[in-house]
């Protein structure tokens, strides 16, 4: 039995074959409304997350299948004591797959331990959230039609940002990606990923604080939120916030065909002025999410 | 100083200074049947100060966990007065419920009856992570 707890569970070859199941998937919606007729997906999010949780949900129903389950702890059995083991154990009774959100590291690990069906890891902590890096690449693979040969963009929190972290972990995996890493300074990427990631396999990245100065280079631009909670002084926060903003005007620079991404939800990181504007990706992005849990929610079952 | 030498078992020597109570505790040597005689502080030419332990019974000890601790203490296995084996710990593939994951948003901070497990990353460097959360213990 497979779980989906980091995205290290799946090669470089599993990874191109979700992809592709998720774009057929796309273009034949009816081939696959009963592929999981009488099977439960159990969504078991000890913390909310709304958007994730739909997401899997909707893909669910989408392949004909039932959902379950409950959102934030206060509304489980947690509240009363009960541990992450035997949540686990009595759930994996009632469904099929499990996908689970906990506040916790490595709970899906604890959870996988004690589970006789499929754990989907839907995000722990600031630790792993393998879908929303699967989703992604899928984005990626759709928009651009490859996953090699491009100047990747990655701008805000680079320091905290898990999604961040493992979308340069996963594209490293592809041939003449380049990175150029937008950052305020005090939230740069963390060392082990220039170390071991970056710097190991020889990859070309430049880190800088300016948005503006190298939009122009890009194929792929994603934003990420830059939290007022992780600066250290105000003064840092209130010079730098508008920096990481993307609006019309900076966006005159960029080329014709940039893809604008973000896991969303934003809050004022790209004005709402550019949604309209063919290179924002972000709404669409959400959507393929959906088709890539399908595609995962499929291979972890089994079926065809 | 005189501690009397051992017929059977072992002796734990170049413990760094201060480290033999710990490597007691870790050992669970409270729980053997056995007199287990700890010298701290001993002059040692190659290391200025050392700690040592006896241990009067050749029991089944596991002295691969000292490999976290103390990579460069030496084992003795004494037979019938004499030195038969000399060896230095291993490091282990997987150290459980040795050490503690100290990362309060891990798991391990909550959950009940959950080991704590750790994994060896860099054998060079001696270096364990969190199964659970990665983060270096
Ligand atoms: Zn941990």
């Amino acid at each position: 039995m497979r779980n989906l707890i980091g995205i290290e569970d799946f090669s470089t070859e599993e990874i191109d074959e979700l992809i592709e199941v998720s774009k057929n998937i796309i273009s034949n919606k009816e081939k696959y409304l009963e592929k999981c007729k009488g099977k439960i997906l159990a969504t078991l999010f000890f913390e909310p997350s709304t958007r994730t949780r739909l997401s899997f949900e909707s893909a669910m129903l989408s392949l004909g299948g039932g959902v379950l389950g409950f959102s934030s702890a206060d509304s489980s059995s947690t509240q009363k004591g009960e541990t992450l083991a035997d949540t686990i154990k009595v759930v994996s009774g009632y469904s099929d797959i499990i996908a689970m959100r906990h506040p916790k590291e490595g709970a899906p690990i604890v959870a996988a331990n004690n589970s006789n069906v499929p754990i989907i890891n839907a995000g722990d902590g600031g630790h792993n959230h393998p879908t929303q890096t699967l989703l992604d690449l899928l984005t990626i693979s759709q928009e651009k039609g490859r996953l090699n040969n491009f100047t990747v963009g990655l701008c805000g929190d680079l320091k905290f940002g898990r999604t961040v972290h493992s979308l340069i972990i996963a594209l490293s995996r592809y041939e003449n990606i380049k990175f150029v890493l937008i950052s305020p300074n005090e939230l740069k990427i963390p060392d082990y990923l220039k170390q071991d990631v970056l710097d190991k396999k020889n990859i070309d990245y430049i880190e800088t604080e300016s948005l503006e100065e190298n939009i122009d280079k890009l194929d792929i631009l994603y934003m990420t939120r830059v939290q007022k909670e992780r600066f250290l002084n105000e003064e840092e926060y209130v010079r730098l916030k508008d920096v990481y903003i993307l609006d019309k005007q900076k966006l005159e620079k960029a080329k014709k065909d940039l893809c604008i991404m973000h896991p969303l939800p934003r809050v004022n990181e790209i004005s709402t002025e550019i949604d309209n504007d063919p290179r924002a990706a972000y709404f669409r992005q959400a959507e393929y999410g959906k088709y890539m849990r399908m595609a995962i929610i499929l291979k972890l079952l089994n079926v065809k | 100083m005189n501690i009397d030498s051992i017929k059977n078992g072992y002796v734990i020597d170049h413990i760094s200074a201060g480290h033999g109570m710990k490597i007691y505790e870790y050992l669970q040597l409270e729980k053997l049947d056995c007199s287990v005689a700890m010298i701290m502080n001993a002059r040692s030419t190659k290391m200025g100060k050392k700690d040592i332990i006896k241990i009067d019974q050749k029991v089944k000890i596991d002295f691969d966990v000292l490999g976290y601790i103390d990579p460069n203490i030496t084992i003795n296995v004494i037979e019938n007065d004499k030195k038969v084996k000399k060896f230095h710990p291993e490091l282990k593939e997987e150290l459980i419920d040795i050490v503690k994951c100290k990362n309060p948003r891990c798991i391990t901070s909550v959950e009940r009856g959950l080991k704590h497990i750790c994994i060896l990353k860099d054998k060079k460097k001696a270096q364990y992570r969190c199964k659970y959360c990665d983060s270096e213990v």
